[in-house]
C-alpha cells in the first residue's frame, strides 16, 4: 500500500537514485533468502565433505581411533592404491562395466524405432520396458538371486531342460559374476534409454524420411543416414550419463554379490565402501574416493567440451 | 484399402514378436509374484507353475508383515522418509530455481555456478566426510538425517530452474507494479505455472527416495528405524532359504511404488524423456 503512494508522488533525481538503490538491496535480499536454503544445504552435504575427502586421502586414519591418532602421510595411500591388487581389479571391472553402456543403447535404440511406429498397444510397451528401472533395486537383486540360483533356479533348470548339461553358475562363478551383474544392469537400464530415444526420435522432422522414401532409400539406409545421425545428440547425452552411472553402481553388487566371488564383482563404489564402513579405513578410503571423484570429473568434463561442438552443428 | 489391411497384419505381427521381447522384462516380475502366494516346497518346482496350484499366500504375507520384522514398521518408516524428503526437496528447489532465475541479483551467478559445480559430485565421493560430520552433530542413525541427505540436490534446481525461465517477465513486472512482493509471487503466480513441472520433479523423487537403499544402509543403525529397502535386505539374509516369503517381501518393497508410477505414469515418462533430450 505504501509502496503504491510512494510512486504516485512526483520524485527528484536523487530521489529516484535513491529508489533503485534501495529496489536493488530489495533485489539483492530476496534473492539471497530465495536461494540460501539450496545453497546451505549444498554446502554442507555435499561441498564441504568433499574438500574434507581430498584431506582425509593424505592421511592415515583408522575409523575408531580419535582424532590424535590421525597421521598425515603424503601421497602413501595413493601408491598404496596402485599396488594394491584389490583395487586394481576393481579398476578393471569398472572398465568392463562400461560395456554395458554401448550395448544397452543398441539394443534400446532398435526398440525405441520399433516401438515409435510399428506396433499397437504403444503405452503398454513403454510401461513394460520401463518397469525394471522404476522397481527397487534391492527387490530385482533379491529376485534376480533366486532366478540366477546355481542348481534350483527357473534359469539353469530351464537350460538343463533343454539339453545343456553343465550351465553356468552365474554370480557363483567368478568367471561368470559380472557379467551376470553386467546382464542385470542392461536389463534394468534399458527402460530409461528407451523412453529418451522415443523422445528423440519424435523430434526427427517426417518429411526426412519422406523425402527418402521417394528417392527410393530403404530402411537400412534410412536408419544409418536420418536416424543414427539425429539422435545422435540423445546418444551422447546418454553415453555420458549411462559411463557416469556405471561408476556409481553400488546397491546391486552390495546385495547381489558383496563384490565376490573373488573380488569377481568388485567395484571402485564397492571398494570405497568395503574399505570404509567395513574395514573403517578412512584414509585409504578416502583416496579411492579422490580416484572416483577424478574419474567422473573428466568424463564430465569431455561432456561438456564435447556437447559445446555438438550444439552448434 | 487392401494395402492397408496388409500394412495392418505386418503391424500385429510385430507387435507380437515385441511382445514377447517384454516377457523377458516382464516375467521376473509375475515369477516374483506367483512365489510369493506359494508354499515353500513348491517354489522351485519345474515346470514353472505360473498360477499356483497349493495357495500359501496370506500366510506368506502375514509372516512378512507382522512377524520378527515387521514391514508394516518400516513402511511407515519409509513413507515418513519419502513423503518428508519429497516435500522438502521440492520447496528448496523450487526457491532456489525461483531465485536463480527471476530475481536479478550480481551474486546470483556465481552462487549459481556453485550449485552446478556440484552436480559432478559422485554422492559416494564425499560419503565417508558426511558419515562422521552426520556422528559429530547427531544426525547419525535418525530420519531427520537421512530426509536431509536426500533433499538438496542440484537436479531439481536444475530442472525447475528451465521452466521458471519459460514464464515471461511481462507477468511478473505487472504484479510487481500491483505491490507484491518475490514471495507472494513466487507462490501465487511462478509455482501454480510451473506445477506439471513441479508434480513431476516430486514423483521422480519420491521413487528415488523409496529406493534408496546406500544412505539407509550407512547411516541408520536402530532396527526401528530402517526404511523398506534396508529391511527387505535384513529379511533375506535372516531368511536365507525361504524364498516365497522373501518373494512377498520384494512383493511389498515394489508395490507402492508401482502404484505411484501408475498414477503418474504420463508425469515419469514425459519428465524423464524432456530431461534426457535436453541433456
Amino acid at each position: 500500500m505504501e509502496a503504491k503512494e510512494e510512486r504516485q508522488l512526483p520524485l527528484g533525481k536523487t530521489k529516484i537514485k535513491l529508489k533503485r538503490s534501495k529496489i536493488q538491496r530489495s533485489e539483492n535480499l530476496a534473492g539471497f533468502l530465495f536461494v540460501s536454503p539450496m545453497f546451505i544445504g549444498v554446502s554442507i552435504i555435499t561441498l564441504l565433505p568433499i574438500v574434507a575427502t581430498f584431506i582425509l586421502a593424505f592421511a592415515d586414519w583408522k575409523f575408531i581411533a580419535g582424532w590424535d591418532q590421525l597421521k598425515w602421510v603424503g601421497f602413501a595411500n595413493f601408491e598404496a592404491l596402485f599396488s594394491d591388487s584389490v583395487f586394481l581389479k576393481s579398476l578393471l571391472n569398472n572398465a568392463i562395466f562400461v560395456l554395458t553402456v554401448p550395448l544397452t543403447m543398441i539394443v534400446s535404440l532398435v526398440l525405441a524405432i520399433i516401438i515409435d511406429k510399428h506396433v499397437y498397444l504403444k503405452s503398454y510397451f513403454k510401461v513394460a520396458f520401463f518397469m525394471p528401472y522404476i522397481s527397487s533395486v534391492v527387490a530385482i537383486a533379491v529376485v534376480w538371486q533366486v532366478l540366477f540360483h546355481p542348481t534350483a533356479g527357473p534359469i539353469n533348470q530351464f537350460l538343463m531342460s533343454i539339453g545343456i548339461e553343465n550351465p553356468p553358475l552365474w554370480i557363483a562363478d567368478p568367471k561368470f559374476a559380472l557379467i551376470s551383474v553386467m546382464m542385470i544392469h542392461l536389463w534394468i537400464s534399458v527402460g530409461f534409454n528407451l523412453i529418451v530415444y522415443i523422445a528423440g526420435l519424435q523430434s526427427i522432422p517426417k518429411e526426412l524420411y519422406e523425402a527418402a522414401e521417394i528417392d527410393g532409400a530403404n530402411t537400412w539406409y534410412k536408419f544409418r543416414k536420418i536416424t543414427v545421425p539425429l539422435v545422435s545428440p540423445t546418444s551422447f547425452f546418454l553415453l555420458i550419463t549411462g559411463i557416469i552411472a556405471t561408476f556409481k553402481v553400488f546397491d546391486l553388487i552390495a546385495v547381489l554379490t558383496s563384490g565376490g566371488p573373488l573380488n569377481s564383482t568388485s567395484m571402485l563404489v564397492w571398494y570405497l565402501y568395503d574399505t570404509a564402513f567395513i574395514n573403517l579405513e578412512i584414509g585409504y578410503a578416502s583416496a579411492i574416493a579422490v580416484i572416483l571423484f577424478l574419474v567422473v570429473f573428466a568424463i564430465t568434463i569431455i561432456q561438456w567440451i564435447a556437447q559445446k561442438k555438438w550444439v552448434n552443428y | 484399402m487392401n494395402k492397408r489391411s496388409k500394412l495392418d497384419i505386418k503391424k500385429i505381427m510385430i507387435t507380437i514378436i515385441v511382445f514377447f521381447c517384454s516377457l523377458v522384462f516382464l516375467l521376473p516380475f509375475i515369477w516374483m509374484l506367483s512365489t510369493s502366494f506359494k508354499i515353500e516346497a513348491d517354489v522351485f518346482k519345474f515346470p514353472i507353475e505360473w498360477i499356483p496350484e497349493r495357495w500359501n499366500a496370506i500366510s506368506n504375507y502375514k509372516d512378512v508383515w507382522f512377524g520378527d520384522y515387521p514391514f508394516y514398521l518400516y513402511y511407515w518408516n519409509s513413507i515418513k522418509v519419502a513423503v518428508s524428503t519429497t516435500l522438502l526437496s521440492v520447496t528448496v528447489s523450487a526457491m532456489a530455481a525461483y531465485g536463480f532465475s527471476k530475481v536479478r541479483f550480481p551474486a546470483g551467478g556465481w552462487l549459481f555456478f556453485i550449485v552446478l559445480a556440484t552436480y559432478m559430485v559422485p554422492p559416494q565421493a564425499s560419503l565417508v566426510p558426511q558419515f562422521l560430520l552426520f556422528r559429530n552433530i547427531g544426525l547419525f542413525d535418525s530420519h531427520l538425517g537421512l530426509v536431509l541427505l536426500g533433499s538438496f540436490s542440484v537436479l531439481g534446481t536444475f530442472m525447475l530452474r528451465q521452466f521458471f525461465m519459460g514464464i515471461h517477465n511481462d507477468l511478473l513486472e505487472a504484479a510487481k507494479i500491483d505491490g507484491a512482493g518475490h514471495w507472494k509471487i513466487f507462490w501465487r503466480i511462478a509455482v501454480p505455472i510451473v506445477k506439471p513441472a513441479i508434480a513431476t520433479y516430486a514423483i521422480l523423487r519420491f521413487i528415488w527416495t523409496w529406493n534408496d537403499y546406500q544412505n539407509p544402509l550407512i547411516f541408520l543403525r536402530t532396527d526401528k528405524l530402517y526404511t523398506i529397502q534396508l529391511a527387505m535386505q535384513k529379511f533375506t539374509t535372516i531368511n536365507g532359504e525361504f524364498y516365497s516369503l522373501i518373494m512377498a517381501a520384494a512383493v511389498s518393497a515394489i508395490l507402492p511404488l508401482l502404484i505411484v508410477f501408475i498414477i503418474g505414469q504420463k508425469q515419469v515418462i514425459e519428465g524423464i524423456a524432456l530431461g534426457g533430450v535436453k541433456g
